[in-house]
């Protein structure tokens, strides 16, 4: 939990390379710290902004425009459950009020043990499992009570480990610039 | 961008309908610009003149006729276009707008009664004129802790924000460094800075004059007035030689406020935060309010007869003891125009002394300052390249800093300067020079002087600046070479001889004929005391003491027969007994001379140290006579910015206590030696000047009271022909920006009406019955320079143990007036002596650690702070930071090195 580490770093200028203009890596920046520590610290932003020549007040500023970039610290599993209009009708709120009641917390928050934090979405372009949830950005759902416990329980024991690694990681970003030769590598299903 | 529109006028033009009113306009031109020369108000909120338009808040939705018929478009964002038909107050338009208010009131607190704002509002009024009138709205609003602190002289208040990002973006654009920016989304949005990163621009206190909302307001202000109980009058900024045109406001006998006014040629509406807090020190406790003289050690209250009289036996014993010579006056650059003049005409004629100087040692000579030719800084803007041979502006002078930010996005700035500056960001190409040898980078910038070689200085850069100006010289032959190049000169280290800077800017000039100079000296009026003749060897009106001699003698009497002492000399013949008497002008030599330990033993010498003083400070402390005067903000009077622009002063306060005008002070000491000065008012005075002085021949105080000559007249008339703009662009019947001038647009109404002003006619008012026979004596130029002996002192070679010490100067630090401001006095920041890192590990210290700073002349304990882009030969000291860094200069030597030792 700091700035970005030195192979990270490394990683970072090389994303900034292949764009014209520096400021354009930003968004990539994001994600590279992001999946190095589950969220955006201080630090990695002073960095980013260094990296792609603005100030720190402005990767804050367009980091915390985006849902999937966290400016504050989130538990390693981030719920999001949708409650647009197919996962509403299909009881979205009710799962949602359920998920609050299981964990403990309400929207925002992060379980005291750093495990799981809730997150209210919008269309999660999941509506044919209507309701669904993303954790770590990976679909789960139809969900009912029963299966948002079994859900729980088997990230918190570790079980689908390959499928949702931890929160912030993305292959994608490092795959479509190329830094990243091989899928696997990291795992996941990203759709 | 207004420049740019204006520049273009000329070329096409087309025509726009404004509410079936004809309009010619120019393409490229926006909608907002065009209605508002038709007399057309639009409203708005984002929408800032001097910046970028971005078109976010909708406001100024109007219906723009285009191949699809008619639409709503945000007029501050379209560009006009030939045939264009534009409707402001349709019903479509007035329903657009109507609908824009009364969202940008959903999340309102309107909390009108405890804001701030309340009154002056564009919220407020606009919601008046251009709004529902009632809200629909129900539900709850969102809700943020009230005010935050988001720097230290700023508070936020999320609440009232209403999006229009004109302080964002005017910390990006215009100030250079985006320190706060939105953060989140939506409702959720904010005006945020980073965490542990507050908003500490020097600019910051603009955001506030321009938010058209109460969400940001200003610490020193917060609750000290309601706009209706505010007067206020038009005058400068005395706080630095920009000069800056503001509004200065008072409520109940105190100044509370200051406001920038849109001064087309100057300040553009900005102001830094130092000259728009700096007034809480007119009211400070250590203002000087009654005359003070020694009695058995102590200072103690006198009445003014009395102090007077003190200084005039002190005078007469001093011409016995010495004759004329045995009297020094230092300072007067915190002066009006008219007190300098009374003062150099008491110095010159009555005291017949020419040991004058208006700069402490940490200026330029004055010859060189007045007799390069003299570019204003619209000339600087619009060059076709700037060599910047200057200290770091951003801390000097923070809003040519901000013009100068602005032109190098279009015109290549070449800096010379011993360590990176706030300007190098944006520089085309940055010379550094260890200090010492600025003469010889000028040498090889542009003459033939070799490039290799010369220390500190990297050749590839050199080559580069050269490029740049050799392709300058290739266009238009017959033009002087260097015409359209802009030399900003000042003092880049106050440590480095002003010797080695005259003589590469007199070499820049002999190589460069066509080149102008700005001189960034940079205590307030210190140009107008020089232009006045407070420096050895120069008479008012920029005139040589020999060549203006038989013209001043016929006006004023017998002048001294010799040139005299510059402040290091009249300090050198102090400290040494040569002097028996020494007034001061409101200058405080131990804080601002560079050699302290030269300054203190001068002022602890002399047998009647008289001190003219608005505050106490460290030099009048040993004082044998204060005398009280008005300062800023207490006076009327006029004032000259760097650029030789006459501005007038108005007092907004009564002076304290029993304080008078400076100029009386002299009239009144002339008076009590028998003598007269010939000056009972300002107006005198001011025409005194006017017909005297031949560089300031046709303007005085009446020329400068007229509405169109607001933004002053640029010294001399004849030589500068400049178009005098009103801060409307003359065919605008509003201000510039009326959202960030509230209480301003009463006054203009009050006043006559304005429009695009010409230059006057030389000779002005035609008061020139009783000018002194013969011709004017001609004004100083160049061709003296060499006669003077300047250029030369080379430094000495930097022993391997050794580093050369640049002295810096920082914005807020431990003088006068930074002091006396209560919301100032803590942002000066700490001392440091800053080096590479390099010399950190060969030390074997780490940040923070206290060193000792060793040169010839004295020694200080320091932290030391790693600073990666300096060299590994130098170190940087901040002047007046109360470490005593000036105590390290030896003022007779060209450089001053210095050794580091660690503290066991
Ligand atoms: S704080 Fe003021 S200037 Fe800044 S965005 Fe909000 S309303 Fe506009
Ligand atoms: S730049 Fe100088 S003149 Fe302008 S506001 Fe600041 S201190 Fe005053
Ligand atoms: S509505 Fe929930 S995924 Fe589309
Ligand atoms: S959108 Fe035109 S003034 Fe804001």
């Amino acid at each position: 939990m700091a700035a970005l580490t030195p192979e990270n770093f490394e990683r970072a200028r090389a994303i900034v390379a292949l764009y014209p203009k520096a400021r354009s890596a930003l968004i990539p920046l994001c994600h590279l710290a992001q999946s190095q520590d589950g969220w955006l610290t201080p630090e990695a932003m002073e960095d980013i902004a260094a990296l792609v020549g603005v100030t720190p007040a402005e990767v804050r500023g367009t980091a915390s425009f985006y849902d999937m970039l966290h400016t504050e610290p989130v538990g390693r599993h981030v719920i999001a459950v949708c409650t647009n209009i197919a996962c509403m009708l299909g009881g979205a709120y009710e799962l949602l009020e359920h998920a609050e009641e299981h964990l403990g917390i309400a929207v925002g928050q992060t379980t005291a043990d750093g495990e799981f934090t809730i997150e209210e979405a919008e269309c999660l372009a999941g509506c044919d499992t209507a309701p669904c949830v993303q954790v770590n950005h990976r679909f789960f759902g139809p969900l009912d009570a029963a299966s948002f416990d079994a859900l729980c329980e088997r990230l918190r024991s570790g079980e689908l480990g390959g499928d949702v690694p931890h929160h912030g990681t993305l292959c994608r970003v490092e795959r479509a610039v190329g830094l990243l030769a091989t899928e696997g590598e990291r795992g996941g299903d990203e759709r | 961008m207004t420049d740019t529109a204006r520049e273009q006028v000329a070329p096409q033009t087309i025509q726009v309908t404004v509410d079936g009113t004809p309009v010619p306009a120019v393409p490229g031109e926006l909608v907002i610009e065009v209605a508002e020369r038709a007399g057309v108000y639009i409203p708005r909120f984002c929408y800032h003149p001097r910046m970028e338009p971005v078109g976010m808040c909708r406001m100024c939705l109007v219906e723009v006729s285009g191949p699809r018929g008619f639409s709503l478009q945000p007029a501050c964002y379209v560009r006009v276009a030939d045939g264009q038909e534009v409707r402001t107050s349709s019903p479509k338009a007035a329903k657009a707008q109507e609908g824009v208010l009364e969202f940008l009131l959903v999340n309102h607190p309107l909390d009108c009664p405890v804001c701030d704002k309340g009154g002056e509002c564009p919220l407020q009024d606009q919601a008046l004129s251009h709004g529902p009138g009632e809200s629909r709205f129900v539900e709850e609003k969102r809700h943020w802790e009230k005010p935050i602190e988001i720097g230290p002289l700023i508070h936020l208040d999320r609440e009232r924000c209403i999006q229009c990002a004109r302080c964002t973006r005017f910390a990006a654009e215009v100030a250079g460094e985006a320190l706060i920016d939105f953060a989140f989304r939506g409702a959720h949005i904010e005006v945020a800075p980073f965490p542990e990163r507050p908003f500490s621009s020097y600019f910051s206190g603009n955001t506030v004059q321009i938010c058209p909302v109460g969400a940001l307001t200003a610490a020193p202000y917060r609750f000290r007035s309601r706009p209706w109980d505010l007067e206020q009058v038009e005058t400068t900024c005395v706080t630095c030689s920009v000069g800056c045109r503001v509004a200065a406001q008072s409520s109940a006998g105190r100044l509370v406020r200051y406001l920038g006014i849109d001064s087309e040629p100057v300040n553009q509406s900005w102001l830094c935060d130092k000259g728009r807090f700096g007034y809480e020190a007119v009211h400070a406790t250590n203002r000087v309010t009654r005359p003070l003289v020694r009695r058995a050690g102590e200072l103690v209250e006198a009445r003014w007869a009395e102090a007077l009289r003190e200084v005039a036996a002190g005078v007469r014993q001093s011409d016995q003891r010495f004759g004329p010579g045995g009297i020094a006056v230092l300072g007067g650059a915190r002066l009006t125009n008219e007190d300098a003049y009374a003062w150099s005409k008491l110095a010159k004629s009555i005291l017949r002394t020419d040991h004058v100087d208006a700069q402490l040692g940490d200026g330029l000579p004055a010859e060189l300052v007045l007799g390069l030719p003299r570019a204003t800084i619209d000339d600087a803007v619009h060059a076709k390249a700037l060599i910047v041979l200057a200290p770091d502006l951003r801390e000097e002078l923070p809003v040519l800093y901000l013009r100068l930010r602005k032109a190098a996005a279009t015109v290549p700035v070449i800096e010379c300067s011993t360590v990176p500056t706030a300007l190098s960001e944006v520089a085309h190409v940055r010379c550094g020079y260890l200090p010492g040898e600025a003469q010889r980078l000028a040498g090889a910038l542009v003459g033939d002087g070799s490039i290799e070689e010369i220390p500190g200085a990297d050749p590839a850069e050199i080559e580069r600046a050269r490029a740049v100006l050799s392709a300058l010289s290739g266009e238009g032959s017959d033009a002087a070479v260097g015409d359209g190049v802009v030399i900003v000169l000042g003092r880049p280290s106050l440590a480095e001889d002003a010797r080695s800077i005259a003589g590469a800017a007199a070499l820049l000039q002999r190589a460069l004929p066509g080149a102008r100079f700005l001189s960034v000296l940079r205590r307030a009026n210190v140009h107008g005391a020089l232009d006045m003749g407070l420096a050895p060897g120069i008479l008012p009106g920029r005139v040589g003491l020999e060549a203006g001699r038989q013209w001043f003698e016929a006006a004023w009497g017998e002048l001294p027969s010799d040139r005299g002492r510059d402040a290091r000399g009249i300090l050198e013949a102090a400290a040494s007994g040569e002097l028996s008497m020494l007034i001061l002008l409101g200058a405080d030599p131990i804080a601002d001379f560079p050699d302290a330990a030269l300054a203190r033993h001068a002022l602890e010498q002399v047998d009647l140290l008289v001190a003219v003083a608005t505050h106490r400070d460290a030099s009048n402390e040993l004082a044998h006579v204060v005398l009280p005067v008005a300062g800023a903000d207490e006076r009327f009077g006029s004032t000259t910015n760097l650029e030789g622009r006459v501005t007038r002063l108005a007092p907004k306060v009564v002076p304290p206590g029993v304080a008078w005008p400076a100029w009386s002070v002299a009239a009144e000491l002339a008076r009590t030696l028998g003598n007269d000065l010939g000056c009972s008012s300002i107006e005198t005075l001011s025409r005194e000047i006017s017909r005297l002085a031949p560089a300031h021949r046709g303007i005085d105080l009446d020329q400068l009271s007229a509405p169109e000559r607001r933004d002053g007249i640029v010294a001399p008339l004849a030589e500068t022909p400049v178009t005098l703009l009103g801060r409307r662009d003359g065919t605008s019947p509003r201000p510039i920006d009326p959202m960030a001038t509230p209480g301003i647009f009463s006054v203009e109404e009050q006043g006559a009406p304005l429009g695009a002003g010409t230059a006057l006619p030389v000779g002005g008012s035609g008061r020139r019955a009783s000018s002194p026979e013969g011709a004017r004596p001609p004004l100083l130029a160049l061709g003296g320079l060499e006669a003077l002996g300047l250029g030369g002192g080379a430094p000495g070679r930097l022993d391997a143990y050794s580093f050369r010490l640049v002295l810096r100067r920082a914005l807020y630090d431990h003088g006068t007036l930074v002091q006396a401001s209560l919301s100032l006095r803590g942002l000066a920041g700490q001392a440091v002596l800053a080096a590479n890192p390099h010399v950190l590990e060969q030390l074997g210290v780490q940040a923070g650690d206290p060193v000792r700073c060793k040169s010839e002349r004295g020694a200080i304990e320091v932290p030391i702070a790693p600073d990666a882009s300096l060299a590994r030969n130098v170190v940087v000291l901040t002047a007046n930071l109360d470490d005593g860094a000036n105590a390290l200069v030896d003022a007779g030597s060209p450089v001053t090195d210095v050794r580091l030792e660690t503290l066991a």
